[in-house]
């Protein structure tokens, strides 16, 4: 079952793991008191914002969807639900648990 | 805070709260890099190499589907972006932090290290035992990923394909962003972002999720320009 190994992917790993250790030093190591450019910090505060649903989108929508299908209509429906109660507690394992447990109820019941 | 070691007890006081409600994620990270069929050595040597969950997420789906390396860097590299925030958030309290120990620190900085330290000290008066509260406080979390991650790793091998267990990683990010998106200019990036992702779907390379990005991020800063310009406008207009 393990097809990922080898070289090359150890390879992307070790270069990842630099591109983020690059970016968590960048300021951290800069001489002190220099100034962040304010288009910089404008930016990067949206970055999490635009990135993580860009991440979530095609999962959900596409991802597993019966043969024929294009939209996986169970996992759309279980993220709304999960989507509701995360904006209502914010709270992470609870999303885990609503999501997962409305995609198997919807699996095993099979509406439609 | 009189001394380190008191420091450092205290970091690792405000940290556990956080700890436990990482336990999660972080199986839930190790079980889905085993179930992309990611080697397991590879699955734990990921979680130390890269420390971000995030980031590991979206590595091995890409990798389960084969896109060059080069976009798995590059996709990692804008997934942590926001990292680059938080270390010109906290550079200012490891002034006098010895230059090794500062690339030690950058590797332990995550989003709840960033908030604790911004949070509970004024970079002005910044306290002279920081540095053991800081590794309290990253040392702990640490070893609590590590070990959730390692958690997962084994328990994802006995987790059937069929169960679905990937729709977790959706699952953890709609909970990390959903309370994140405070303006409408948040709510602007990340639908923008979604449609665009689900439009660059068939983008080759798995270029998709970056374009996304990246659109999301313009449209984001647009917004806020144009906000800010009405603003200054209506206030104008009253004056």
């Amino acid at each position: 079952m393990s097809e990922i190994s080898g070289l090359g992917a150890w390879l992307t790993v070790i270069f990842a793991g630099l591109v983020t250790l690059c970016i968590r030093a960048s300021f951290i190591v800069m001489p002190p008191d220099t100034e962040v450019p304010a288009w910089l910090t404008g930016s990067l505060k949206f970055v999490a914002a635009a990135v993580l649903p860009a991440l979530i989108a095609p999962d959900v929508l596409f991802r597993d969807a019966a043969p024929g299908d294009i939209f996986n209509a169970y996992r759309i429906i279980a993220a709304i639900a999960a989507a509701a109660f995360a904006l209502k507690t914010k709270n992470t394992l609870g999303t885990l648990v609503v999501g997962m447990a409305v995609l198997w109820l919807l699996m095993w019941w099979r509406p439609f | 805070m009189q001394t380190s070691r008191s420091a450092l007890a205290k970091g690792l006081r405000d940290q556990s709260p956080l700890i436990l409600a990482n336990i999660p994620f972080g199986i839930i990270t190790g079980a889905a890099t085993i179930s992309a069929g990611v080697d397991p050595l590879l699955s734990m040597a990921m979680s130390v190499i890269m420390f971000s969950g995030a980031a590991q997420l979206a590595a091995i789906s890409l990798m389960a589907q084969h896109a060059p390396g080069g976009i798995v860097v590059l996709t990692v590299l804008v997934v942590n972006l926001r990292m680059m925030m938080y270390s010109a958030a906290v550079a200012p309290y490891f002034r006098h932090t010895p230059k090794l120990r500062k690339w030690l620190f950058a590797y332990l900085l995550t989003d709840h290290a960033f908030a604790m330290v911004t949070t509970k000290f004024d970079k002005h008066k910044v306290p002279k035992h920081i540095d053991a509260y800081y590794i309290g406080v990253t040392g702990a979390m640490w070893c609590g990923w590590q070990a959730s991650v390692a958690v997962g790793i084994f328990a994802g091998t006995l987790v059937p394909a069929k169960w679905s267990l990937d729709f977790a990683i959706p699952l953890v990010f709609l909970s990390l962003v959903l309370p994140a998106l405070q303006t409408k200019n948040h709510w602007a990036a990340a639908i923008t972002a979604s449609v665009a992702a689900a439009f660059c779907t068939p983008l080759p390379l798995k270029l998709g999720l970056i374009a996304a990005a990246v659109t999301g991020i313009l449209v984001g800063v647009w917004s806020e320009r144009r906000s800010l310009a009405r603003t200054a406008a209506n206030t104008g207009a009253k004056a």
